[in-house]
């Protein structure tokens, strides 16, 4: 975590992403443009194709579109470095993979079934510091409450350098503090780093207070701006009623 | 091949080493055990435990079509059949919205059904009952050669693709975050699988041989703490068991496949009461 304070002129343009299945567009002509250092909210109801979108977006599905990245430096365009922090993990309890092997595999091509390396532990270690979870390196992600996995996914996600960071609803099963604590460590991560950062929520509250901008989806963006644009909306009324 | 047998004679100077077959059955075991344990934990990881097991029934009809095209060994058929099935189960199980377990259990029961009704053509079934058995004593030094083969061609694979089918397991859109070809290394993983299961049914038995690849991996997974422990102690529990089970199937006069798979789930139970008291 050693970057500049965000130059906000770098741009992640996502350009015109649908996402078909059939003949039915789950999601359609999604255009969102997100400079470094701002963080991007997602809201709509269930069923919007919010989570479909943020598949698109890390290539895990079929989509049309594009997702370019622009870098203010040189003015070129270039293939996108992101990083994803999933809504949970699909593991057991007794799982066994340690928060070490999940950093190791995804890092490293050394193969960990046979070798711990030193090296790669202590990058881990100082990595997770920044997230105040180094004490976790060892322990098992069956282990771990749902603050500390998050605060371990989100440094799974930053360890590779990512220009976007994309998160899926990483409030769930977190409690009303962990969820202060989670959104000021995207806060920090934002304004200390210089990404862009994607961000799928319910949690209106939580919204308000740190969105920069703010997207509303239904399959195609029913409107978009300032937290307080979108919340005082008629759009957002229509679908939300005027309880935040 | 001589010298080999000299030494295990010096190790071991017991009655069961003074056979070949004996001799060529505990190379085998040492060659493939590591290899069960080894695939074995990213099955369990992946909870693709029915899949594998669905995948050895299909050996059935794999054989099947083996003998109709007249190859007088059918594992080349096997291997083949057991891959198109495994590929069509996984196409079908991301297409369709039934659930996994039911979608594998129609593939299994159908390619049971096609395989008996086919073998059983002309009342010839008898003749490939030790398929569903398997006689790991029938192991000749080509039947090694072979096993060698397979066996640096799977830990090849394991030390290029095993942290990628790690990531995969836990959550396949992390792993496509970080550049990882889903898809690619899924195909190839169900591609090991199916040789591995292929290559050792004639010596296993379609009717044990999933249990070779699940149980030494869940019992490890009860006690180890991290990937690397679950590797080594899978790797382990697989040939303790699989050797324990040969020489003590030469003491008792039972068949050897089952005696591996008890020795197996013995040492699961046991494992199985540690974590109890963790």
């Amino acid at each position: 975590m050693k970057k500049e304070i965000a130059c906000g002129h770098c741009c992640t343009k996502i350009n015109n992403i649908s996402v078909k299945i059939g003949k039915e567009y789950i999601i359609k002509n999604i255009n969102i443009h997100i400079h470094c250092g701002h963080l991007s909210v997602i809201i709509g109801p269930n069923g919007a194709g919010k989570t479909t979108l943020l598949k698109a977006l890390i290539g895990e599905i079929k989509h049309e579109g594009k997702i370019l990245f622009v870098d203010e430096k040189d003015n070129k365009t270039k293939k996108i470095r992101m990083g994803y922090v999933p809504q949970k993990l699909n593991i057991e309890k007794n799982n066994p993979t340690s928060v070490y092997d999940l950093f190791a595999s995804g890092t490293t091509n050394k193969p960990i079934f046979l070798f711990r390396s030193e090296i790669t532990y202590n990058v881990v270690k100082k990595h997770l510091e920044n997230f105040g979870a180094e004490m976790l390196i060892d322990k098992k992600l069956g282990d771990l409450s749902g603050g500390e996995l998050q605060r371990v996914l989100l440094a799974f996600a930053t360890i590779s350098d990512p220009e976007l960071l994309i998160l899926d609803e990483p409030v769930s099963g977190i409690d009303n503090n962990g969820m202060e604590i989670f959104y000021k460590l995207i806060d920090d991560l934002k304004k200390k780093l210089d990404i862009a950062i994607i961000l799928v929520s319910h949690d209106f509250r939580f919204v308000e207070k740190y969105a920069d901008r703010v997207i509303m989806i239904d399959k195609e963006i029913i409107c978009e701006g300032s937290s307080d644009e979108v919340f005082s909306s008629k759009e957002f009324k229509e679908y939300f009623g005027n309880n935040i | 091949m001589q010298a080999i047998y000299e030494i295990m004679e010096f190790i071991f100077p017991y009655s069961w080493c003074d056979y070949t077959f004996m001799k060529n059955a505990f190379i085998a075991i040492l060659i493939i055990a590591p290899l069960f344990g080894l695939v074995g934990t990213m099955i369990v990881n992946n909870k693709m435990a029915f899949f594998s097991d669905a995948l050895g029934h299909s050996a059935l009809t794999g054989i099947a079509i083996g003998v109709m095209l007249g190859i007088q060994d059918p594992v080349i058929a096997m291997i083949a059949f057991g891959i198109i099935f495994a590929y069509a189960i996984n196409k079908i199980k991301g297409s369709d919205n039934s659930s996994n377990d039911t979608i594998i259990s129609v593939f299994s029961s159908t390619s049971i059904a096609l395989g008996l009704a086919l073998l059983s053509k002309g009342g010839n079934f008898n003749k490939y009952s030790s398929y569903l058995i398997g006689d790991i004593l029938s192991i000749n030094p080509t039947d090694l050669l072979t096993l060698i083969v397979v066996f640096v061609g799977i830990i090849l694979f394991w030390i290029f693709f095993s942290n990628k089918l790690l990531l995969i397991s836990i959550d396949s859109s992390l792993a496509k975050s970080k550049d990882i070809k889903v898809k690619l290394v899924e195909n190839l993983f169900i591609i090991i699988i199916a040789i591995l299961v292929m290559i050792s049914i004639k010596w296993v038995g379609i009717l044990i041989i999933n249990s070779l690849l699940i149980l030494p991996a869940a019992a490890s997974k009860n006690i180890a703490k991290n990937m690397r422990q679950y590797s080594i102690l899978a790797v382990c529990f697989s040939i303790i068991s699989g050797l324990s089970g040969l020489i003590l199937s030469y003491y008792n006069g039972v068949a050897t496949g089952p005696t591996i798979v008890i020795v197996a789930a013995i040492i699961y139970f046991i494992t199985l009461i540690f974590k109890g008291k963790r």
